[in-house]
């Protein structure tokens, strides 16, 4: 079935199989391979990316049910080289260890920052619930989100 | 993991939608957020022949006032009633029950119609819909009916709803302080055991959560508060009437106990409320 979808501000247009996993089409058929697939059931957050603007677990999306709709991934945030202020603060604050689960709380915490600019510890840690670290730098991510909060990387 | 193969509708309107849920039959699941049967596609729990997308009928997402009640959308997402301020106004415990469920990327996803037709036991709203005695509007090929929310489900993951029918709206009644009490071994676990309490109409309401094979109105609660018995003695009523499975979370025993207490915190909380 035929898919249309604007991903990091570029339009794609494939033929789709119906049970295609959203996140199996941006990292297989259109080579987005920031998004990761983590636990595969919905409560890890790795593969979270952003569906008009909000938050959602890619993993739990069929692809067709985002036809029309316009997605970022970890990989459309940065303005060329220069990070989006989220990354920046999550670099400063040294909020990963290994990384595997840093695009998804980077675009968790892109979603959380749109909708609740200046959040305190409590509210990150609750926005955040979803997504797992299984280094458990939560400490540090937090204060990346409240870091990048500060600086108004809402914007 | 990948579901099995499936054909896939999806209608741009909701006579569409009926017409093509009356065509497949029991072969066909509706498909709204997906939080719950995407999940179990993937672990092929589920593998319906045709899945009918209705994530296109926009206009079941809404909230109205209706005077003495909200008239919300079956496709309103559980992050529109968290930050409707109508909701907030006329039934703040749905809004405080909608942002327990689940985290904030399926609160994105989730819709309340969907999580009524799932009827899982464990699920949060149904306590809100249950407990202010809601009606759920049905539309089928031949027209529309209204169901109490207590009659909707009939066991694990079963409702009356038929194969050709689909919820498109959930009435509910104004209410005032409210209270829910979700008990989770993990931040964004389902409820091993939930109790919410809440005043609408001038009585106490309460509905428990996993207690049994649906969402339970603890009746003997309610029966012993409208007698004048304190919150304490009340809430050891709250075991009246459940089933409660043990499973991996909690023994039965555990979940009687875990109602009891969580629904005397509903309860206080309610009258701590009541008394600012």
């Amino acid at each position: 079935m035929q898919l249309e979808i604007t991903v990091n501000g570029r339009r794609y247009h494939h033929d789709v199989e119906p049970r295609t996993l959203l996140i199996h089409h941006l990292r297989d058929q259109l080579g987005l391979t920031g998004a990761n697939v983590g636990c595969d059931t919905s409560s890890c957050g790795a593969c979270t990316v952003l569906l008009d603007g909000a938050s959602v677990k890619s993993c739990t999306m069929l692809a067709l049910q985002a036809d029309g709709a316009t997605i970022t991934t970890v990989e459309g945030l940065a303005d060329g080289e220069i990070p989006h202020p989220v990354q920046a603060a999550f670099r400063a604050n040294h909020a990963l260890q290994c990384g595997f689960c840093t695009p998804g709380m980077v675009m968790a915490s892109v979603s959380l920052l749109a909708e609740n600019p200046h959040p305190d510890a409590d509210e990150v840690r609750t926005a955040l619930e979803g997504n797992l670290c299984r280094c458990t730098g939560y400490h540090n991510i937090v204060r990346a989100v409240l870091d990048a909060a500060a600086q108004g990387g809402a914007e | 993991m990948i579901p099995v193969a499936f054909g896939y509708h999806r209608p741009e309107t909701l006579d569409e939608a009926l017409a093509l849920l009356g065509e497949l039959g029991d072969e066909a699941k509706v498909l709204a957020g997906g939080h719950s049967l995407i999940p179990m596609m993937k672990l092929r729990l589920a593998a319906p022949l045709a899945v009918v997308d209705v994530g296109r009928l926009h206009s079941l997402r809404y909230v109205r006032d209706g005077g003495d009640h909200l008239a919300i959308g079956a496709l309103t997402r559980h992050h529109d009633l968290e930050t409707d301020s109508l909701v907030a106004q006329r039934v703040p415990v749905l809004r405080s029950v909608a942002h327990l469920v689940g985290d904030p990327q399926v609160r994105h996803r989730g819709t309340l119609g969907g999580t009524l037709a799932h009827a899982d036991p464990a699920g949060d709203l149904a306590a809100v819909a249950v407990a202010l005695d809601a009606t759920i509007v049905v539309a089928g090929t031949t027209g529309r009916r209204e169901v109490p929310a207590g009659d909707l489900a009939t066991g694990y993951f079963e409702t009356t709803l038929a194969p050709e029918e689909m919820i498109v709206e959930i009435k509910v009644p104004y209410a005032e302080a409210g209270e829910y009490q979700k008990f989770t071994r993990r931040a964004q676990d389902w409820a091993v055991v939930g109790s919410l309490a809440v005043r609408s109409r001038g009585t106490l309401r309460v509905a428990l959560v996993n207690m049994g094979a649906t969402t339970i109105r603890a009746t003997a609660v309610e029966a012993a508060l409208a007698e004048g018995t304190s919150a304490a003695e009340a809430a050891v009523e709250a075991t009246v009437g459940t089933s409660p499975v043990g499973d991996l979370a909690g023994s039965a025993e555990y979940r009687q106990h875990l109602a009891r207490v969580l629904t005397e915190r509903a309860l206080l909380a309610v009258e701590r409320s009541e008394r600012r």
